[in-house]
């Protein structure tokens, strides 16, 4: 039985009215094994095929089809298992889950019940703005992924789709750990990055290959567990954190109301950012669970995982760890960085042989914010970690201002070229003739005669001269030179 | 020329290789003698054109002096194994005009070695029941008959009357729970379910997978051995397949037992059983003793729970094995109302009684609350079942036991009644259960003149044992009896 010790950060808790409540929260992420064929047939799995053009005679249940494991899944489950600091279970089995209908050819859904490949583990989190959390991982399973059924393309029928049919998923079950919409997602960003270091999953939520049922429940802080409801196949981490917001607001509704909790599986709207009943417990399958009889027990060696193990890559932790060690940069900085492989490979690139503080904050400000803005994931920014540190270098090497660097970037992002190459094309070179800067100064004082006078009672005027001859420059003469030389000129 | 259709397997194939006659008329021989006994209702399919036309080919084949095992031999098959191009219907309605794109490994196999196949035979639905009356095409007639018409047994029980009556060599069955051994016994055919593993399951419908096992029914133990040998042998595709050469069959006939420790288990009688298989049992002893075999007398203390056990966890299997038959991919669809009773008008149509039956007591012992007292159980009786043939392999090297308690009944005397069904496969199932090879060789008539078997099963992987023993019980037994042609 779920136990749920820890009580939610008091910033967490939801104002109720007679008293506050907390949410409690435990996750099952589904994640797409990354293989090219499925977990018990040689079908593809390639992501976008022709409908029912991936389908073996085994996927589409014809009569005397049998399954055969497909190893290359058990070994990422293994993997992933030991990204998640988990127990390998050298036995485990498979099982069959029964219930019908039409996108289930078999009739039944290969599965791991009673024996899961993987045990218990645990994982930090660092949820935004809060402290770090420690979260349980209940179990990881195997199982076999169902066809799709298509309910729209005509008002009478529904199409089925199989090439999903049997396509291998890891099942992370975690413990009821977490207290907030935050604690959630970021639950969830960091499995993503743990599968996604480790390869055995590519992450994309968009297309499903990542997607999470959403348990939650409300109760007094600190007080007896709630009632849960199942939030059923949430695909991204905005969406996870509206339907817990949502959910646990509907329950506080209904409890305040004197009502209670039905236990039951819930779908999220993402349109109207609302859950919904889809069945209820009343409904719920017996799924009469028993071992698969067509398939052997899988038995693995210590010395199978021993090898694995030892052949892990850095996992997120370990890397942001070393970030902050090896680069020197702030443990916030060395944890955005880190939340995700591509993020860090990027990172790696662009801070070897720069100045890796300076490399993290273009990383995390512009990059990050331009990306954002127009939603483009890292992998297919327009500007890579190769261009960006041409630009970096144009700073390092002061052939131009860091202002100016900024509007050089707006210009890489645009496709405009590279940082070179616009910089030459636009004449946006650094001043650092000294004779040339000296007659802009001297030009300004001249032209402001009034506030030259005043400099002396007045120091801070100083920063009006640096402007205005800025300004005269066109943001290109050297900020270091022009404070010197206005300085010289005015005796300070 | 002599008739075709007497020869044994082994007579025909070295009459085909010697050129005493060709495939193609030991073919059209064994097509008429189909023909003939279409009263007896052993075929749901026949392909004879194909089978002419294979027939051709190994006689293109044997003229070259090559050909492989079976070549040019015509031979029949349970309609479970799914043919590539030829329809498979597992005896039942709900696979409608279901044609597999595939061939299974089993016939693939024998097909690579040169068989011939005239068409596909009739067997109870699903291979649920023991005496061919569950077919939805109808129950085949056993060629022994007393007056009235008898029951070939089952759910093999096309393949044993084709066998017996002569209208092919030798056919494929399969064995869940005694499915080959019980018909070859009422049949006076012999007949081996392998050690599980031996023969892929890969093609074939699927009852009950931890049981099932394909074996072939023959007219004699050397031609067992011939046709196993080429069902046999490891397949990926299957993942129970047993990965073990498979020794050299036909070489452990007419091999000497001397020596051997034949086991004599105490437990395998039963109230009521005629004293006739009592004394049959009896004389096989004396038959193996007389060929310097050692009688040992053993106890598998757990036998009576084995029935209770194979009851719960084949039906438990069944109901999931079964649950593809939705009516949505292929096979019949009966239309309703919406998706839920589009699925139960389709299986309550599709299904027989037998197979319904099943399919609910499996999804009984499977549920929640009744799992841990049924289907569990069932699984710890049938380790102590493995545990007993474990301790009695300290003692002897195989076992003789009766086959069936009782010969071939009359058609429609036990379908209403389960239960006295079920007995049949009393002195069976504890192979299926153990996984363990066992063969059922005709010994006898009894006082009505029909026939009676005798069953040795062996140690696991250990065929060689299990044909030796059988193999010198039959020349014993020299069971030469014929049921009269009286069919044509």
């Amino acid at each position: 039985m779920f136990t749920a010790k820890r009580v939610a950060d008091k910033k967490d808790w939801l104002s109720g009215r007679d008293h506050d409540w907390e949410i409690i929260i435990g996750l099952e992420v589904h994640a797409q094994v990354a293989s090219k064929s499925k977990l018990f047939s040689g079908a593809a799995t390639e992501y976008g095929a022709e409908p029912n053009t991936q389908v073996s005679l085994v996927d589409a249940a014809m009569p005397g089809m049998l399954p055969v494991v497909n190893e290359f899944c058990i070994e990422q489950a293994v993997r992933t298992g030991l990204g998640l600091n988990a127990q390998i279970n050298l036995y485990s089995r498979f099982d069959r889950k029964n219930y019908f209908y039409p996108d289930l050819p078999q009739g039944y859904q290969i599965s791991q019940f009673e024996f899961p490949i993987v045990g218990e583990g645990e994982i930090e989190i660092e949820p935004e703005g809060g402290e770090a959390v420690i979260v349980g991982i209940e179990r990881l399973h195997l199982e076999q992924d169902a066809g799709k059924s298509i309910h729209d393309l005509s008002p009478d029928d529904t199409f089925v789709d199989l090439n999903r049919s049997g396509v291998c998923l890891m099942e992370i079950v975690s413990k009821p750990d977490m207290r907030s919409p935050e604690e959630a997602s970021a639950y969830v960003e960091k499995v993503r990055g743990i599968v996604r270091a480790l390869g055995t999953c590519d992450g994309d939520m968009e297309k499903g290959n990542l997607r999470a049922d959403v348990n939650v429940s409300v109760r007094k802080p600190g007080g007896d567990l709630g009632t849960r409801c199942e939030i059923k196949n949430v695909n991204s981490m905005r969406f996870i954190r509206q339907a817990i917001n949502y959910e646990a607001r509907r329950q506080i509704d209904i409890l305040e109301a004197g009502g209670e909790i039905d236990q039951e599986t819930r779908l999220f709207d993402n349109a109207k950012g609302e859950t919904r009943t889809m069945r209820s417990k009343e409904d719920a399958h017996d799924y009469r669970y028993f071992p698969d009889p067509d398939l052997l027990p899988i038995n693995i060696t210590q010395e199978f995982v021993d090898g694995i193990k030892a052949n892990l890559p850095e996992l997120p932790d370990a890397r942001k760890a070393r970030f902050v060690v090896d680069y020197g940069i702030p443990e916030y900085d060395a944890r955005i960085l880190t939340a995700d492989k591509a993020k860090g490979d990027f990172y790696e690139r662009l801070a070897k042989g720069r100045d890796a503080k300076i490399a993290a904050n273009w990383m995390m400000g512009d990059l990050f914010g331009a990306l954002n803005k127009a939603s483009i994931n890292l992998d297919d920014s327009p500007v890579n970690s190769d261009a960006l540190g041409e630009l970096l270098d144009l700073i390092g090497d002061k052939t131009i201002s860091g202002k100016i660097a900024k509007d050089v970037f707006e210009k890489m992002f645009a496709g405009e070229g590279g940082a070179n190459e616009i910089v030459e094309r636009e004449g946006l070179k650094q001043v650092t003739d000294t004779g040339a800067i000296e007659k802009m100064v001297q030009d300004v004082i001249d032209a402001n005669a009034d506030q030259a006078a005043k400099v002396a009672d007045n120091p801070r005027l100083v920063g009006f001269f640096v402007g205005q001859v800025m300004k005269a420059s066109g943001g290109k003469a050297n900020p270091q030179a022009v404070n010197e030389i206005l300085r010289k000129k005015l005796g300070l | 020329m002599s008739d075709l259709t007497k020869l044994t397997l082994e007579a025909a194939l070295s009459g085909l290789k010697a050129k005493d006659f060709s495939s193609v008329e030991i073919t059209k021989a064994h097509i008429d003698a189909c023909m003939d006994a279409a009263d007896l209702n052993a075929f749901i399919t026949t392909d004879f054109t194909n089978a002419m036309k294979a027939a051709e080919i190994s006689d293109a084949k044997l003229a070259k002096g090559e050909g492989g095992a079976l070549e040019g031999a015509p031979l029949g098959i349970k309609d479970l194994f799914c043919t590539e191009g030829v329809k498979t219907t597992a005896g039942s309605k709900i696979l409608g005009d279901f044609k597999p794109q595939y061939e299974c490994t089993v016939t693939e196999n024998m097909k690579r070695d040169g068989m011939v196949m005239l068409g596909k035979l009739n067997m109870d639905e699903f291979a649920m029941g023991s005496s061919n009356e569950t077919s939805a095409f109808g129950p085949v007639v056993n060629p022994w008959r007393k007056g009235e018409d008898l029951v070939p047994g089952g759910s093999s029980g096309g393949s044993a009357s084709a066998v017996a009556a002569n209208m092919c060599l030798g056919a494929t069955a399969t064995d869940t729970g005694g499915s080959i051994r019980q018909p070859a016994s009422f049949t006076g055919t012999v007949g081996i379910k392998p050690t599980y593993g031996r023969c892929s399951r890969w093609g074939i419908v699927a009852f009950a997978s931890s049981l099932d096992q394909a074996g072939p029914i023959t007219r004699t133990v050397k031609d067992s051995a011939i046709m196993l040998q080429s069902m046999a042998g490891y397949d990926a595709k299957d993942s129970t397949s047993i990965n073990k050469a498979m020794p050299d069959l036909s070489a452990a006939c007419g091999k000497s037992i001397k020596g051997m420790k034949i086991g004599i288990p105490k437990e395998y009688t039963m109230d009521g059983m005629p004293r006739e298989i009592e004394d049959l049992w009896q004389q096989g002893i004396k038959w193996l003793e007389s060929c310097g075999a050692e009688i040992v007398h053993v106890s598998l203390p757990h036998t009576k729970y084995a029935l209770p056990a194979y009851y719960i966890v084949a039906p438990a299997e069944a109901s999931s094995n079964l649950a593809r038959y939705d009516g949505m991919r292929y096979g019949e669809r009966v239309e309703g109302d919406n998706l839920y009773d589009t699925y139960e008008r389709t299986r309550a149509e599709g299904f027989g009684k037998e197979v319904r039956r099943r399919i609910m007591m499996g999804t009984y012992v499977l549920s929640a609350g009744y799992y841990d007292a049924y289907y569990l159980q069932a699984q710890k009786v049938r380790t102590k079942i493995a545990d007993d043939f474990k301790r009695a392999w300290e003692k002897c090297d195989a076992l003789l036991t009766p086959t069936c308690p009782s010969a071939a009944f009359a058609v429609g005397r036990k379908l209403n009644d389960p239960v006295t069904m079920y007995l049949n496969d009393i002195f069976t199932v504890t192979a299926n259960l153990a996984g363990l090879p066992a063969m059922s060789v005709p010994a006898a008539l009894d006082n009505n003149g029909l026939p009676l078997g005798l069953q040795i099963i062996g140690r696991a992987l250990d065929e060689e044992t299990v044909f030796a023993a059988s193999s010198a019980l039959e020349s014993c037994a020299g069971f030469e009896a014929k049921p009269e042609k009286w069919w044509v």
